[in-house]
């Protein structure tokens, strides 16, 4: 008897578990599942655009996989399964519309994103100006050099080195601890006060509003553009295009803004 | 191979010397043989891969050689630490009884069996310049994260727990009779670990740091979330491998191909360590 109930609660348990994996909650809807992977700075964004995408589409469930725009461009080339693609950078969306991944003509830019120096909230190393970045002894946790932030990152720093003198940029890159796989890396490190200061997104910044920010001049910026693209391969491009619309109109230009970005649609 | 071939030559025998069917035969040959493809096509493909396609050359690369001497260097520190602290506490908790012990082996035993990020935060938390206790150490210029003893000290947190666990066996299997008679020809408890119960776990405390080395060398979570990634400092193997991947696959297998001979390598004088102590008590 003891038996049969262990195997009975041991059946249910296991069939409860590839409910939570196929996410049918209701079984009379059907349900279809639409899987955007995007980067990582998009997180706070889309996951509430997402939720609004849901109530518009009755029994669609909106998956996110938020990564560093180049590791979700590897998984794409290795066969992950995902029906949009907005990445931090045109270099990722292009390197997959030259293996035929993505539709050459396809990729919209839907906002843009610029750069800003954020510190703890206490900051211990007293940075004040840019040029503080370049004060031997400060730590430093940028992105990576593969990750679109970290080439934005180190652009800026070479924009200043025309402000602050050939050496700058050398000067700050040796301040740098750690090359974070993402960009939330990064900021994490800050916000727990292991990093002196790091160069993220404005869009980052808004996100952990208890951080103390620098701004970057107007003419020393980099402007970023993400682009957002239906994967060829998608089985569900129709909602994958219906998606994509939803983050260009008016409401999903709103939301981006209210986390930080520029729309691009006015 | 070792084991494929002695389930190929068991096909030909029946199945521990008793009267199956064929039927019943198959019933254990084809799910061993589905989980051995599990195990071992990945690691096939791997090296098939790295070595076709000539990636093997990339190895050379001043940023893999970087990965795989920091590599060599954190995991052979660490293990060094992992014998020097973790044989004595072995030894305390194979011969003593005293309260809490139960507790303090499940706190030893905890990081083997903790998610290696959760162990990467948990340091982070404790050490990090503004953490728990890291935040004294500040106080007296000592900063842990992002820097190659931070790489050691998340090493020694995953990997000494194996180790003490196999030293402790070690030493609780010795023949209590021998330990007595040394009692009763009056040797003192130093001189009983030092003559006869750390040779006697000889064999034990070696594997158990081949273990652990091989632990520390592919410890990859809790070192990026702990120490970071930054070249020759805190960049191992694991950890370039994975970074790698987006820059150049070719750097990552060729990486991975020396990280699997490594732990080959290993787990063949493990092997080795635990066949000639079969030997000897039988």
């Amino acid at each position: 008897m003891k038996r049969i109930l262990a195997t009975i609660s041991f059946v249910v348990f296991i069939s409860w578990l590839l409910g939570a994996c196929s996410g049918t909650s209701n079984g009379d809807a059907v349900s279809r599942r639409l899987t955007v992977f995007a980067a990582v700075s998009l997180t706070d964004a889309f996951t509430e655009m997402g939720k609004a995408f849901e109530s518009e589409h009755p029994g669609v469930i909106v998956a996110f996989n938020f990564g560093g725009s180049q590791n979700l461009r590897t998984q794409i080339e290795q066969g992950a399964l995902a029906d949009v693609f907005a990445s931090g950078n045109g270099r990722e969306m292009d390197t997959l519309a030259a293996q035929k991944l993505v539709d050459a003509g396809a990729p919209k830019s839907f906002l843009t994103n610029q750069l800003v120096i954020i510190l703890p909230e206490n900051n211990p190393a007293d940075v004040v100006t840019l040029d503080d970045l370049a004060r031997p002894g400060l730590k430093l946790v940028f992105a990576a050099e593969e990750v679109p932030a970290g080439i934005y990152a180190r652009q800026v720093l070479d924009n200043l080195n025309g402000v602050y003198g050939a050496d700058f940029k050398n000067q700050v890159l040796a301040n740098v601890v750690s090359n974070e796989d993402n960009i939330r890396q990064a900021l994490t490190k800050v916000q727990l006060g292991e990093a002196d200061a790091s160069i993220v997104y404005v869009s980052d910044a808004v996100a952990v509003p208890e951080l103390q920010k620098i701004e970057i001049p107007a003419d020393v910026n980099v402007i970023a553009e993400y682009p957002i693209a239906p994967l060829v391969e998608s089985e569900n491009s129709d909602l994958a295009n219906e998606f994509i619309d939803y983050v260009l109109s008016p409401e999903g230009q709103a939301t981006l803004k209210k986390w930080g970005f520029t729309p691009i649609v006015p | 191979m070792k084991v494929a071939w002695l389930l190929m030559s068991q096909l030909r025998k029946p199945f521990f010397q008793s009267r199956l069917s064929p039927l019943t035969e198959w019933l254990f040959v084809l799910p061993s043989l589905l989980l051995l493809a599990l195990l071992a096509l990945p690691i096939l493909a791997l090296l098939w891969r790295a070595g076709t396609d000539g990636m093997l050359s990339l190895i050379a690369q001043p940023s893999a050689i970087a990965a795989l001497r920091l590599s060599l260097l954190t995991s052979t520190l660490s293990t060094l630490i992992a014998i020097a602290t973790g044989t004595p506490l072995a030894f305390v908790l194979a011969r003593r009884k005293f309260a809490g012990k139960t507790f303090l082996e499940l706190v030893i035993d905890l990081p083997i069996v903790l998610p290696p990020s959760v162990a990467g935060i948990a340091l982070l938390i404790a050490f990090g310049r503004q953490g728990v206790f890291g935040a004294w150490l500040n106080a007296i210029g000592i900063t842990l994260p992002f820097t190659t003893t931070a790489v050691v000290l998340a090493q020694t947190f995953v990997s000494a727990p194996l180790f003490v666990r196999a030293a402790r066996i070690g030493f609780a299997e010795i023949d209590h009779k021998i330990v007595e008679a040394a009692y009763v020809e009056g040797s003192n408890e130093w001189q009983l670990f030092r003559y006869l119960m750390f040779p006697l776990a000889g064999r034990a405390i070696l594997s158990g740091a081949i273990l652990a080395w091989t632990r520390a060398i592919g410890e990859f979570g809790a070192t990026i979330l702990f120490a970071g990634n930054l070249e020759g400092v805190t960049q191992t193997m694991p950890l370039a491998i994975y970074l790698g991947l987006e820059r150049s696959l070719g750097i990552a297998l060729a990486l991975s191909t020396v990280l699997v001979f490594v732990s080959v390598l290993l787990l063949l004088v493990t092997r080795r360590l635990e066949d000639h102590k079969d030997g000897s008590t039988n």
